[in-house]
């Protein structure tokens, strides 16, 4: 699947690792809540990148203290209309303070990349096959924002007191 | 009234090249009717029965002269010369064209008009009362307010996909014209003792299938916390809020299932989180919002011209019509003249583009350029001087939107029903138009007294039944049209669900039940009481046995 990370398109390093299949040892492994509540043990001693996929029933309050065993956290989207996951980026970003990949997977549209990016999501799953172009383009349809988000994009309140002050 | 800025307009514009691409992707087939209807319901656009149906924001209920000519224009162009002012103080056109839709968009954006978030599950256009600014019980101007949660609640990120719609209601008055507590957070200004502006905070209340009347969880939020605390709220409700069941979706099943306390306790947390971080509103952002509320140039009058009186004993049209439609300034020498849109036998809440122009204008020349739209469905000129009043009526009048009826039975709330709606289960036009000619003797109107009728076309409760003194919902039994009738509802002060009477009347027998019960009140009242006030001292049985005794 194509992936779009910090506003382009690169080769996914990374692969999802289902609870049944062994997890090579060399791989950048994306494993399931469950796979890591099981063996969080075996799996601190990894080499290779761990990612952790959580579904949007999963809060990542649940995994608060073991966030710095994750370079990535990918947060499902199982349809577009099931919004959980805006919170649970926002959280992890500005609470947890999780700096690694936050990547958007599952039902993910061209409409909502922008609303994802500024929750805090750097990365993001397309559909095979979407036109990445289209997509990417999405993420400039809008130049301003009324409320401050995780994205750190001044907010037209402090635009506004700009123009203020330069005007005094 | 607020003034749109450079930022306000990029946004706007921003959203208007959005959907027009959008659109182009339907039309030539690169999206799908159902990959298309989610991005056209955040941007109002519905598909009804026969055709499209437009909703365009009136945020808080406040417009130009200027956007309702542009609304006008739009009816005319577009439509088939009329709009529907709606329960959330939105504007509807119900016959436009996909293709006309960026060009309308477009248009409207001349005018600082917009479609965004009328619809979706996303928070939608705040809604405030009516007479906010002007009220003579007003504690608090809320508008402000209302536009500062417009501005965080438009394209907020997190919370454009919540579990269901969402719905915010503002009053700084005694009085609450906003119904408070048939919304997803209603939030009533107050002063503290200190005399500092703050909010008691409602939430949980709502109608549709499930209707519940909201719980205070707060009592006092001061203003400078307003939207870290309504963040809090609605991050809570993101969160936990039911996505399996459409129809136990809205936040007001939530706070039932959790229980009031532990609702605020969990909002309480999260909001501990958030309070005193960057969503905390500077005394200064404060100040620049409120100064595009500043009272307009009030003339210093005196506040019972000796015209006034004359015209009022003179000609009795008049008279009747101050004393229905006219309520109390805040300002020596003004009025709030309410702009019926429920003339005998008509459509309650349309209004045609001819009379839009004439109510456009009129707030032209005698209301600051202003006018406001009602949840009850009329259209209200803020800022009349009374000695214009008699000027303004005469315009009204021969436009044919003076009925001396606001608040009375004829002034109902009426949802657009099976005529354009495909949700309903029966027609409420018709119903609503027979009750109207029934009732249209304005005297007795006002020997009945304050008495509103609301009426849904089915369950969704979008003409607010439940909460109507006489509500009507409209049913469907085995393809034909019935209605079940509720008594006791109330959306003001002390809120109240209504309860259903009995068995639902066929479509012929409504306005006979109606009669009924009119007539079983005008017997049993006492002195003075309302019809409100005989149902809650007497229940429901003497209505049951009149209404049913032929049964």
């Amino acid at each position: 699947m194509p992936l779009i990370k910090n506003g382009q398109l690169v080769i996914d390093p990374w692969r999802a690792i289902g609870d049944e299949d062994s997890l090579p040892e060399d791989v950048h492994a994306i494993i399931s809540l469950e796979r890591w509540q099981e063996d969080k043990e075996g799996l601190k001693v990894r080499t290779a990148g761990l990612g952790l996929q959580l579904r949007s029933d999963q809060s990542p309050q649940q995994v608060e203290a073991d966030l710095p065993s994750f370079s990535l956290i990918a947060l499902e989207f199982p349809k577009f209309t099931d919004g959980r996951a805006y919170s649970y980026a926002r959280l992890l970003r500005e609470r947890y303070g999780f700096s690694g990949e936050l990547r958007a997977v599952g039902n993910v549209l061209r409409d909502q990349l922008l609303f994802m990016q500024r929750c805090g999501f750097d990365a993001f799953e397309l559909p095979e096959g979407a036109p990445v172009e289209a997509w990417l383009k999405a993420l400039d349809d809008f130049s301003v924002w009324y409320q401050p988000a995780t994205d750190n994009r001044a907010p037209v309140s402090s635009l506004r007191r700009r123009l203020r002050v330069a005007a005094e | 009234m607020y003034r749109y800025d450079e930022f306000d307009e990029a946004l706007v514009r921003e959203r208007v090249a959005q959907f027009s691409e959008q659109v182009q992707r339907r039309l030539n087939g690169e999206l799908s009717e159902d990959e298309f209807k989610p991005l056209r319901l955040m941007n109002g656009l519905y598909l009804q029965l026969h055709a499209y149906m437009f909703r365009i924001a009136v945020p808080y209920g406040t417009l130009s002269s200027n956007q309702l000519h542009k609304l006008a224009h739009v009816a005319r162009t577009y439509d088939k010369g009329y709009g529907h002012v709606t329960t959330r103080q939105n504007m509807q056109f119900n016959w436009p064209r996909l293709e006309d839709a960026p060009a309308i968009l477009s248009e409207l954006a001349d005018a600082h008009l917009h479609a965004i978030q009328t619809s979706g599950n996303c928070i939608r256009n705040t809604t405030a009362d009516q007479y906010a600014g002007v009220a003579a019980d007003e504690i608090a101007d809320p508008r402000h307010y209302c536009e500062i949660i417009r501005q965080w609640s438009t394209l907020h990120p997190e919370f454009s996909f919540l579990p269901r719609k969402f719905k915010i209601a503002v009053t700084g008055a005694e009085e609450d014209r906003a119904a408070l507590r048939t919304h997803d957070i209603g939030l009533r200004m107050r002063r503290n003792e200190e005399g500092n502006p703050g909010f008691e905070v409602m939430v949980g209340g709502g109608l549709g299938r499930t209707p519940v009347v909201g719980v205070t969880i707060r009592d006092f939020l001061p203003e400078e916390h307003l939207l870290s605390y309504l963040e809090a709220i609605l991050r809570v409700y993101n969160q936990l809020g039911r996505r399996d069941n459409i129809h136990k979706a809205r936040i007001k099943i939530l706070v039932q299932s959790v229980g009031r306390e532990e609702f605020a306790r969990m909002v309480e947390e999260e909001w501990a989180h958030l309070r005193d971080g960057y969503l905390t509103l500077p005394q200064e952002e404060l100040d620049a919002i409120a100064r595009y509320f500043a009272p307009p140039p009030y003339e210093t009058l005196e506040d019972t011209p000796p015209e006034l009186e004359l015209w009022q004993s003179t000609s009795p049209g008049f008279g009747a019509w101050m004393n229905e439609n006219v309520a109390a300034h805040k300002q020596p020498g003004y009025a709030i003249v309410n702009v019926s849109l429920k003339p005998e036998g008509g459509v309650p809440g349309d209004i045609t583009a001819k009379q839009m122009e004439v109510v456009a204008d009129l707030a032209e020349r005698y209301s600051f350029s202003e006018v406001r739209a009602t949840h009850e469905q009329n259209l209200v000129l803020p800022y009349v001087r009374k000695l214009d009043l008699m000027a303004v009526w005469q315009e009204l009048q021969q436009a044919g939107l003076a009925t001396a009826n606001i608040g009375l039975i004829s002034d109902m709330i009426c949802c657009p029903g099976l005529d354009y709606c495909n949700l309903a289960n029966a027609r409420s036009i018709p119903v609503a138009q027979e009750i109207s000619e029934r009732f249209a003797d304005l005297s007795r109107q006002r020997d009945i007294g304050p008495l509103k009728i609301k009426m849904s076309g089915c369950i969704n409760a979008c003409g607010h039944h439940h909460v109507g003194h006489i509500g009507i919902l409209g049913v469907d039994k085995k393809g034909q049209e019935y209605y079940q009738i509720t008594l006791g509802g109330s959306a003001e002060n002390e809120t109240t669900l209504g309860n259903i009477i009995g068995p639902a009347f066929s479509a012929d027998e409504v306005g006979d039940a109606m009669e009924t019960i009119v007539e079983t009140y005008l017997t049993i009242r006492e002195e003075g009481e309302s019809f409100l006030e005989t149902y809650r001292r007497v229940g429901q049985q003497p209505f049951k046995e009149t209404l049913y005794a032929a049964h």
